[in-house]
């Protein structure tokens, strides 16, 4: 049966886990982060589009934020603006292993321009060159901006845009 | 004109044609798939300098469907018989992580008779995809002994599967709130012996292909992927854990009753390819010890599934959950804005993460060398394609 008392203990561990690091990024960035949310293992923190990389590098060398689980952009057009996450996962620090912290920025619709992380989180490579070619998201830095999943001669709008229809639906 | 001027304008002439080798003819550029039966629907383009892999660009994309776009317009449940098309081997694990994601959003726990069913039917299904993995593997080896009899093998746990669900690939079985059905009567005593038989096969795997003097010299010591490098990637699943990080999802984060299961961990510190071929077989006997433990333990009677309507509305937010499946994490980031349909969702797999070290591990190796390290990072690349 469940061992009630340690599964307790365990989210206790969690949460004040989480709010460590939460409260460790905001001091350090300020008002240029927000906390979307902060439930049972998984957090979301807003960041401003110039300072992605520096929480980036802040996250990884401070709390052993090492790989990406996915990372990933979904399209708000009514808001003018795509939004971009990664979710920050920890290979070397065993309390950080069921934790994802997700790590999103939002950059214009118009002219999608974001920092790629590659330099700093090697994993993300061909997350962002799908992002890419699926959202029209180009990010400054990677080296290979570029078709990957979609046909050589594809010639629509990238399909994960909203404004992108699939025919008969 | 003598006939020895003529002679030398005419060499004088030919010299002229001759190209110097520079050092790009050197190299050899072979393109690997897709139609390739050694590596699926998937291609790489490699050069060669000599018998030496000098560079390798990863092609993939040719069995993609759109499946994160499909998603956006169909409800939270006739979003599952098309999201189990990527790995219909393994069709339980890539429909249980996103079960649990739309539970998560919805904010509804599964009746604990459903969340051991589904924990079965995860277990019989790695098994299965396993099983069909180590066949390819085998015969892409030279070995055909081996594809053989797993794929014989495998008929067991597919028949098991079709008395469980319905089906013996793709069941949908596996649906928000819980599991389609329960179980029959007489499955218990079926799967127990099916899984015996089972146990006994797999001590004959290992003495015909893994402790095959042939097979070790062509893996051992092939293909290192460094503890270092392979949290760097950010690699999972069987590849992570042959590199010698002990990190199994059903472990570090355990879903539904696999907090109650007792179980070890399997992992490797050889980081070589015959240590990312010999995980799954572990993988696969220590499944075998999960099952007859969810048997055991599970409750005699009671519901299997939560009843939500089929058209249920999501809350605003958004909800990530993953599984470890046959080939590793697999996970699901569903947004939603309210509405019957998913606005986004994002299909994190295991296959799309481990293919960053193909590049890694191949340049510098011989090209002999490829068939074990392409194999034995797990790789199914309709899963990675979506």
């Amino acid at each position: 049966m469940i061992d009630n008392k340690s599964e307790i203990e365990l989210k206790k561990k969690t949460i004040l886990l989480s709010k460590d690091i939460l409260n460790s990024v905001v001091e350090k960035f300020g008002d240029r982060i927000k906390v979307i949310y902060d439930k049972r293992n998984r957090s979301k923190i807003m960041v401003d589009p110039e300072i992605i990389v520096e929480t980036a590098i802040f996250l990884r060398d401070n709390h052993g934020f090492d790989h990406v689980e996915s990372a990933s952009g979904t399209d708000y057009p009514k808001e003018d603006q795509i939004e971009i996450n990664y979710h920050l996962g920890s290979y070397v620090n065993p309390d950080l292993f069921p934790y994802v912290l997700v790590l999103s920025t939002k950059t214009n619709r118009d002219d999608p321009k974001t920092n790629s992380l590659i330099n700093i989180l090697p994993s993300v490579e061909y997350f962002e060159r799908e992002t890419y070619e699926m959202l029209g998201v180009y990010f400054i830095g990677h080296p290979r901006n570029e078709r990957f999943l979609l046909p050589e001669d594809w010639a629509d709008i990238p399909p994960l845009r909203k404004d992108f229809r699939l025919k008969g639906r | 004109m003598s006939s020895l001027d003529e002679k030398i304008d005419e060499a004088k002439k030919l010299s002229m044609q001759i190209v110097k080798e520079s050092d790009e003819d050197k190299l050899m550029t072979l393109s690997v798939g897709p139609q390739h039966p050694g590596t699926g629907h998937f291609r790489f383009i490699i050069k060669l300098d000599g018998d030496y892999i000098v560079y390798v660009n990863i092609d993939p994309g040719y069995v993609h469907r759109g499946e994160e776009k499909m998603c956006e317009y169909r409800n939270y449940f006739t979003n599952i018989p098309h999201l189990e098309r990527p790995v219909i081997h393994d069709s339980a694990n890539i429909t249980y992580s996103y079960s649990l994601a739309v539970e998560d959003l919805i904010g509804i726990t599964v009746p604990r008779r459903g969340q051991f069913l589904r924990a079965i039917t995860s277990e019989l299904d790695r098994i299965n995809y396993t099983l069909y993995w180590l066949a390819i593997y085998g015969i892409f080896l030279g070995h055909s002994t081996m594809f053989m009899w797993p794929a014989a093998d495998r008929e067991l746990v597919l028949d098991l599967l079709e008395r469980l669900t319905g089906h013996r690939i793709t069941h949908a079985f596996n649906i928000p709130g819980g599991v389609r059905n329960d179980m029959p009567n007489n499955f218990k005593e079926k799967c127990l012996s099916q899984i015996n038989y089972l146990e006994k096969r797999l001590k004959e795997y290992e003495h015909i292909f893994y402790n095959n003097p042939l097979f070790r010299q062509r893996t051992e010591g092939v293909g290192i992927l460094s503890k270092e490098d392979a949290i760097k990637l950010g690699v999972t699943g069987s590849v992570l854990r042959a590199s010698g990080v002990p990190y199994d999802i059903r472990k570090v984060e355990p879903y539904d009753i696999y907090n109650e299961i007792d179980f070890n961990v399997q992992y490797m510190k050889t980081c070589d390819s015959f240590a990312r071929a010999y995980i799954p077989f572990l993988d696969v006997r220590e499944s075998c010890h999960i099952i007859r433990e969810l048997l055991d333990k599970m409750p005699e009677s009671g519901d299997v599934r939560e009843k939500l309507l089929s058209n249920i509305k999501g809350p605003p937010g958004e909800s990530f959950k993953r599984v470890e499946s046959g080939r590793g994490a697999l996970s699901y980031h569903i947004v939603s804005d309210g509405t019957s349909r998913p606005y986004r969702v994002k299909i994190s797999t295991g296959s799309f993460r481990n293919i960053l070290a193909l590049p890694f591990l191949l340049v510098g190796s011989m090209l002999g060398d490829m068939p074990p390290i392409y194999w034995s990072l797990n790789y199914w690349p309709i899963e990675a394609d979506r």
